[in-house]
Parts: structure tokens; C-alpha cells; sequence
């Protein structure tokens, strides 16, 4: 076991946490930097300028660095440990309606019915009062807790149900996406307390500035790549600890991980769970960037374009789901700006293309390729 | 000869002799009502009525609604519908060419005489059916004269529906008439019997303050009887409903069931298949307007084979590429899924389609006045059933079965012995393929045909072969019955919406305890 041990490449967190990887460097450095640089861009910059970035094209920067945030929570379960969310949208569309509720409480009196406390569809609903679940939103520390905790507590009960009882593969699949269909199902009704079809919108503000705002628009910029370089630290972390190689151990060979005596079902419930809290501070970034969250977001098919693009980018590498939504998405608004119709030709085509002939990856190929360079 | 037989036998021939003469000239009789004199119409009226002649009823009801006019051209009678084609009240044929045309007005003392006569010539048809119709209709207006027609057609009938029937309208009437006796006799006549208007009537009894009370206790137990009865009736129609939507549920998850279940593929681009076989039905339709239900019968070979062939290009095109890699032949089967549903948003247009039912297919076998089972509904569970048994008997029965069985438990093996395993895939994934296709064309008949009606199938069909476990078609067909009747009787409770997530949470627990469904599959091939 030690010779074993000796033998792996160093791992991770004996050195420093990025000792080795220098894929992670180079990204976290280029997030900090943009975390400074895009604002001064959009709001240094005067307009004309070859330097100056519009303010749609910083929220739709923003908005890909949360895709990549949620890519990386399905490429830390899919990539290192076989578990294959179909339901992984779920999770950042809970997130993101908690930031919502926090944010539909902000806007006070300035709704269409000016009520103070209850939200404009509850008096549209003649609701005379709060739902219980309701309460505290007002507060944004009880609203980031919730971002955190309602997506761990729902992946925590359903990880432990599906896990424990060795559900695995395609059953799996096939479970979290009628997770995922289920919740969209309630959340469209109205009974829920959660606007129904139209979801949460009309935000005013964030921590009292204007949620319109330039400057507001960058901060919420800068707010995701810096999530997004946390997120990556801490599945770095993650995956190359001890727990990081028996998850690993478990992806390829879980009947002998069991019989060499771990509880392979404890690792599993914990790195879902953990993998949800990502996915819901993906989505709670989203929601104020985009100004809007509705039940579409839990459609199942937004959750399988998340595994897409960690399949573009290359699962099993966590720069590769980073890689992969910046791709995809930038692809999906370059397409659907050209030929609207076309989109989802080119999306189908991508998830054949990728599976057949590119089983690891755009990053798989570039290492592929350097490594035959070197040999 | 004694004289009463004498005034019998002439009452007898005067009759026989003014029917047989009002029957020869059934025309003139009618000419008898241009005139302005009631007294005089009403007379001709009743001698209409007593005819016994088969166009007295539809001259009457003419009569009554207005629609009966004098020619002015030739003095016949005739009767016209709105701005409807004029027809000869005598005979019924149509009047070529006429001249002005005088209304016959009827006074409403005439009209009520109408009705009494129009009451007591149905309730004499010759066809039960029309009897029986012409009783139910005397229940909205029981009084003495309807109640004496009853009375009268009850001594002479012998048709046991409609015995009954008239025996219900007696005691509606004697409920509300009659003496106590009477009426005792009438509530324990109308319970447990379902027609609505038994069931007010004992409601009403039930709660009239006038009544005597052991008469209403007597009524109250009565309506209960009758509730059990419209209880379980109820029951019937909700397992109906759940063994229609099982069966829908069923045609759905057969095709993947073979494919999931035989071959271990995950084919997400299932519904898809369902989706181009409800097109293929559209397609038919169009080609062929005006035999709507020959489209529909052709459809079914036409859908399977166009499914089918799609099924083959896919297997043959990338499933192949990807065995053995159950996730990824999830993604890429996916995408298919995608490209599918753009391609029929692209060539036929993003909105719904709607695929017509032929007449046979519309209308309900009533069974009581509270259970009516509709045709199409009964039509699809037969179907499903019957493409179930074919399925069964092609993969225990024929040779490709065989293979089929061959591969999915030992590829290797099989191959040694000469199976064609690829040839084999491909048969199978067509298969499959087809039977989706076969689905969509069932479908079409039930929902709206549109690119996203795959969808909505995928997930429930894979719940129904989770369920039932893979690699089993007979736990498909328990899987997709348990979860129709399951969902269908959750609805009244709770509500489409939420009776669809309480079976997809009933399933998730239920696979905590069973994870490889009902009906597991055992052995060798259980483990790989």
C-alpha cells in the first residue's frame, strides 16, 4: 500500500493546493485578472474605445462563468466518481429561485400592487399572508444559507435514498432526471408559492443597489469569477486528497472499493451533496444577472446541455468543464444569433460527435496530442 | 248472436274500416288541416295521431315546432326546417318545385294534444330501443295523463328493459303521489337503481319535512344503496381510465423495453420514434383525404416501418460505435433526440398537428346512466394489448427471437455457434424501433401531435421499465397497468400535477427497496 502510495504522482495538498496543475493556475489567474480587468473595461473605458466592454456583454460573460461553475459541480460527480446527474439543474435552479425569493423581498412597495410584504403574484393570488417558507428572505444571510443548504438537503435525501440502496448507472440517470421533471411539475403550479409559470422577476435591487446598474452588473461579474476560481480551488482540493482517490477508486472499480471495506455509499451521498451546494451558488449568480428564474430552468433538458458540456470539455478534468461551457455557450449565442433553427442540429450533432468520436474531450485531445508529441 | 258481441264486432269493423281508409288517403286527411278553424284542426290532428299511419309522427312533430306549411301551387302539405329543403308530409320525399307557402299554426292547446299524442305513438314504437328512449323522456313531466300512458304500455310490454324503465317512472310518480303505502313500495322500487332521476327523487324525499319520517328514513337508506352502487361504478371507470392509460403507458415502454431491457441500449431518442410514427399517421392522413380510417389502419405498417428504418440508421450509424458504454449511448441518443425534433419543427412547422378520428372510433358503449366506457379508449387497450402479445410470441416464438435472446445473454457464445450478432442488433434496435413507431400512431388519437409530444413520453416510459424491471416484458406490462390505474385514481385526489409526482416518489422509494424492478431479471445475464 505504501509502495503504492509512493508511487502516485504527489498529490495536491501535501505541497501547495495547485502543485502540478498547471491548467488550474493559468485559470485562476485569468479569473482574477478578468474579475478586475472586465469592469475597468466596462466602466473605465469610454464607449468607442477598442478597450470598452458593453454592459450586455459583461452579463453575458457573467452569466457563462456561472454555466461553468454548475459544469464543474456535474464534472466533480460524472468525471471522478461515474455518477451521472440528469437532474444536476435542479440543484441550480433551487439556488438560484432562493436568491430570487431574497430578491422579490427586496422590492417592497415598488411592485405593481405595492404591497409591502407579499410579492406582486401572491396579491395577484389573493394570498393574504406569507407562506412559512417565506419568512426571513428579507434577510440576505438567511437567503445565502438557503442557496447553500436547500439544493444540499434535497441532494443529501436523494443521494442518500438512491446510493444507500446501490442505485447506479443508467437507473440513476434516469431517477435524478424524473428528480429534476418532478420539481418542474410543482414548481409550475401555483399552489407552490413560487410565481408558477412566471416564475420570480421584476428585481429592483441587491443589497440596496440597483440591480440595473453598471456598476452593480460588474460587481456581480466580478462576484462569479471569483466563484468560479473558488469553486475550482475547492474541487481541486477535492479530488486530489485521499477522499478525492477512493472517489476516484470507486468511478472505476466500486464492487472492490466496497469489499476493501470503505462505505462506498457515504462517499457518494457526500460528494453529491457537495457537488448541489455548487450547482445552487451557480445558480443564485445567475438569477440577479439574468433577472429572472422560472420553472423552465428545472426542464430536464437543461440538465443533460450541462453534461454536454463537460463531455465537450473533457470529464475527469476539471479544466475541461470550465473549457466546455465557455465553449458550448459561446457557441449556442454565436448559433442561435446566425440561425436560430439551427441550434439544437448543432447541439444534437455535438452530443453524438463528442460521445463517438470524443470520448475525453476537447482537453483529452490536446493532451493526447502533446503527450504524443513528447513520446 | 248476442248483442254485446255485435256491437263488438261492428266497433271492430268501423275501425278497421276508417284505418284502413285514413291509411289509403293519408294525403287528404292532411289537407284537412288548411283551414283557420281550431276546433276543426284539432280534430284532423287527433285523426292523425290515431292513424297508426308511420309518418304521423314526424308530421306532428312538424305540427308543433312549425314547421308544417299548405303549398299554395298545389294544396299539398308539406314540411320545411328553417330554410331547409321542403319534403312531402305524406310520403317524406322531396317537393321539386312549390309555390308560396302557408304556415299551419298550431294553438297551444293543440300543441299539448300533440305531445300527449306524440308520447303515446313512441311509447308504442315498434323498436324497444325507441320505447325505452320515449319512457326515459317521460320522466321530466310525470302527471296523470303521462303516468296513465305508463300504465297502459306496462300492462302490454315485454321487452325487460323497458319494463323496468316503466317501472321506474311509475314510482317516480307514486314517490311523489301516491299513499304511504304507495310510496314505500315506490323508494324500495328506486333503490339502487342509478338513473339520475331515481336518485333526485329519493334525495328530495330524503329531505321533504312533509313526509312522514319512517318514509324518509326509508328513502335515506334507499339513496345509500344507490350510492354504493354509483361508489363502485365510479371505482370501475377510474380502473378503466388507469387500464387506458396504462395501456398507452404500455405501448410506450414496449419498444423500450426491448431495447433497455433486451439489449441494455438506452435509447433516449425514443420518444422521438413515437413522435415520427404520429407523423407518419399526419402524413397518411394528408395523402389520403376522405378515407380517414384507412389512413389510420395503413398507418400502423407505414409508422413501423418508417420508425423502424430510422431505428436502423441510428443503431447502425452510432449505437454501434457505442456498446458497452451504456452513459454515452445515452448522450449520443440524446442528441438524436435533439436532431429529430428540429428536423419535424423544420420540415412540417413548430405547431401542433392534428391527426382526425374516423367514426368508428368516436362515440362510448353505455353501460349504466353513471358508466359509459368510451370506444377510442376501449380501442387502445385492446391494441396495446394486442401488439404486446405479438411482441411476446416474436421473441419467444420465431427464430429472430431467438437470436435476439441468444445475444443479450452471451454475445460471444452465440456468435460461435453462427448468429450473426451485428445483423442481430440492428433486427433488434429496428424492432424496437418500429414498435415506438406503432405507438405514435395510437397516440395520435389521443393527444396532439406536435415536435415535443416525444418528450413527454420519454421519462414515464422509462419509470414504466424501471418499475417493472428491465429485461422483462412481462414486468412492462404489470409496471405500465400498476402505474395508469395507480395515477388515475391519485387524480381525483390530489390532482393531475401532483398525482404525477407522488408516482415518480412512490417509484423512487419503491426502487430503494426492489432496485431491480418487479420483476428482476435472474442468472447469469443479471450480473454483467
Amino acid at each position: 500500500m505504501t509502495a503504492d502510495a509512493k508511487s502516485l504522482p504527489r498529490l495536491g495538498y501535501r505541497g501547495g493546493l495547485l502543485t502540478g496543475d498547471i491548467a488550474g493556475r493559468v485559470l485562476i489567474a485569468l479569473l482574477l485578472a478578468a474579475a478586475v480587468a472586465v469592469p475597468a473595461a466596462n466602466l473605465l473605458a469610454p464607449e468607442g474605445s477598442l478597450l470598452h466592454l458593453s454592459s450586455y456583454t459583461v452579463t453575458l460573460l457573467g452569466k457563462y462563468l456561472c454555466y461553468a461553475l454548475l459544469a464543474l459541480s456535474v464534472d466533480l460527480i460524472w468525471g471522478y466518481c461515474g455518477i451521472l446527474s440528469l437532474g444536476h439543474g435542479a440543484f441550480f435552479a433551487l439556488g438560484g429561485y432562493a436568491m430570487g425569493m431574497y430578491l422579490m423581498r427586496q422590492i417592497g412597495t415598488r411592485g405593481v400592487y405595492g404591497d409591502p410584504v407579499l410579492p406582486d403574484f401572491m396579491v395577484f393570488l389573493n394570498w393574504d399572508r406569507l407562506p412559512w417558507y417565506w419568512y426571513g428572505f428579507d434577510q440576505f444571510p438567511v437567503a445565502l444559507v438557503a442557496i447553500v443548504l436547500v439544493p444540499a438537503v434535497v441532494a443529501f435525501v436523494f443521494g442518500w435514498l438512491a446510493f444507500r440502496s446501490r442505485v447506479t448507472g443508467v437507473y440513476l440517470s434516469i431517477m435524478s432526471q424524473a428528480l429534476t421533471y418532478a420539481l418542474m411539475l410543482a414548481f409550475f403550479r401555483n399552489e407552490m408559492g413560487f410565481g408558477g409559470n412566471n416564475g420570480l422577476t421584476d428585481f429592483k435591487d441587491i443589497l440596496g443597489f440597483d440591480i440595473q446598474a453598471d456598476t452593480t452588473r460588474a460587481a456581480l461579474f466580478a462576484a462569479s469569477a471569483l466563484a468560479l476560481a473558488g469553486g475550482y480551488a475547492i474541487c481541486r482540493f477535492i479530488v486530489s486528497s485521499k477522499l478525492g482517490r477512493v472517489v476516484t477508486a470507486v468511478r472505476d472499480a466500486e464492487a472492490r472499493v466496497r469489499t476493501v471495506g470503505y462505505r462506498v455509499d457515504h462517499y457518494k451521498v457526500w460528494l453529491f451533496t457537495v457537488s448541489a451546494m455548487l450547482a445552487g451558488v451557480a445558480g443564485a449568480l445567475y438569477v440577479p444577472q439574468v433577472g429572472i428564474i422560472n420553472p423552465g430552468e428545472f426542464s430536464p433538458l437543461n440538465s443533460i446541455e450541462i453534461v454536454v458540456w463537460v463531455a465537450v470539455g473533457g470529464r475527469g478534468t476539471l479544466i475541461g468543464a470550465v473549457v466546455g461551457a465557455l465553449a458550448v455557450n459561446y457557441g449556442k449565442t454565436v448559433f442561435t444569433g446566425v440561425w436560430p433553427e439551427g441550434w439544437l442540429f448543432a447541439l444534437g450533432a455535438l452530443f453524438v460527435v463528442v460521445t463517438v468520436f470524443l470520448p475525453r474531450g476537447i482537453v483529452g485531445l490536446l493532451r493526447r496530442r502533446r503527450g504524443e508529441e513528447a513520446a | 248472436m248476442s248483442p254485446m258481441l255485435r256491437t263488438a264486432l261492428v266497433i271492430g269493423l268501423s275501425l278497421a274500416l276508417s284505418a284502413a281508409a285514413v291509411a289509403a288517403d293519408f294525403a287528404t286527411l292532411l289537407q284537412g288541416l288548411d283551414t283557420r278553424n281550431f276546433r276543426e284542426k284539432m280534430t284532423v290532428t287527433e285523426q292523425i295521431a290515431g292513424s297508426g299511419h308511420p309518418r304521423a309522427a314526424a308530421v306532428l312533430t312538424a305540427l308543433s315546432a312549425g314547421d308544417l306549411y299548405v303549398d299554395d301551387a298545389s294544396g299539398r302539405v308539406v314540411i320545411r326546417h328553417d330554410d331547409g329543403p321542403v319534403t312531402d308530409a305524406a310520403t317524406g320525399e322531396p317537393v321539386a318545385s312549390h309555390g308560396g307557402l302557408d304556415r299551419v299554426i298550431a294553438n297551444i292547446l293543440m300543441r299539448r294534444r300533440i305531445e300527449g299524442a306524440l308520447s303515446r305513438l313512441r311509447l308504442n314504437a315498434p323498436a324497444p330501443q325507441m320505447r325505452l328512449k320515449a319512457v326515459r323522456g317521460l320522466f321530466g313531466d310525470l302527471d296523470e295523463n303521462t303516468v296513465a300512458l305508463l300504465r297502459e304500455r306496462r300492462d302490454a310490454e315485454d321487452d325487460p328493459r323497458v319494463a323496468a324503465a316503466l317501472a321506474v317512472g311509475l314510482a317516480l310518480y307514486d314517490l311523489r303521489e301516491g299513499s304511504r303505502g304507495e310510496r314505500m313500495a315506490a323508494i324500495d322500487e328506486l333503490g339502487g337503481n342509478l338513473a339520475p332521476e331515481a336518485r333526485n327523487a329519493l334525495r328530495q324525499a330524503a329531505a321533504d319535512g312533509a313526509l312522514p319520517g319512517p318514509v324518509r328514513e326509508a328513502a335515506a337508506s334507499a339513496l345509500a344503496r344507490t350510492q354504493t352502487w354509483v361508489s363502485f361504478y365510479d371505482r370501475v371507470e377510474q380502473i378503466f381510465f388507469g387500464l387506458s392509460l396504462g395501456s398507452v403507458l404500455l405501448l410506450a415502454a414496449v419498444g423500450l423495453a426491448i431495447t433497455f431491457g433486451v439489449m441494455g441500449v438506452i435509447n433516449m431518442a425514443h420518444g422521438e420514434l413515437i413522435m415520427l410514427g404520429a407523423y407518419t399517421t399526419f402524413v397518411l392522413q394528408q395523402l389520403m383525404p376522405g378515407h380517414i380510417g384507412l389512413a389510420l389502419v395503413l398507418s400502423v405498417p407505414a409508422a413501423f416501418l418508417v420508425a423502424g428504418a430510422f431505428g436502423v440508421v441510428i443503431e447502425r450509424g452510432v449505437i454501434r460505435h457505442l456498446y458497452g458504454r451504456p452513459l454515452e449511448t445515452l448522450l449520443a441518443t440524446f442528441g438524436i433526440s435533439l436532431i429529430l425534433q428540429q428536423l419535424v419543427r423544420t420540415v412540417f412547422s413548430p405547431l401542433n398537428r392534428s391527426v382526425s378520428a374516423p367514426e368508428w372510433l368516436s362515440g362510448s358503449v353505455v353501460l349504466n346512466p353513471v358508466l359509459s366506457l368510451t370506444v377510442n379508449r376501449l380501442v387502445i387497450i385492446a391494441f396495446a394489448l394486442a401488439v404486446f402479445t405479438l411482441l411476446v410470441l416474436v421473441l419467444n416464438r420465431t427464430s429472430l427471437g431467438l437470436k435476439v435472446r441468444a445475444v443479450s445473454q452471451n454475445r460471444a457464445m452465440a456468435r460461435a455457434v453462427g448468429v450473426r450478432s451485428d445483423w442481430v442488433d440492428a433486427a433488434t434496435f429496428g424492432l424496437g424501433a418500429g414498435v415506438a413507431g406503432i405507438a405514435g400512431v395510437a397516440l395520435s388519437q389521443l393527444t396532439n401531435v406536435g415536435p415535443n409530444m416525444g418528450q413527454s413520453y420519454i421519462i414515464d416510459s422509462f419509470l414504466v421499465v424501471v418499475f417493472g424491471g428491465a429485461g422483462n416484458l412481462l414486468g412492462t406490462l404489470v409496471g405500465a397497468m400498476t402505474l395508469g390505474v395507480l395515477n388515475k385514481f391519485l387524480e381525483p385526489a390530489t390532482g393531475a400535477v401532483l398525482a404525477k409526482i407522488l408516482v415518480l416518489v412512490f417509484i423512487i422509494l419503491f426502487i430503494q427497496k426492489r432496485p431491480k424492478g418487479l420483476f428482476p431479471q435472474r442468472g447469469r445475464a443479471a450480473e454483467a
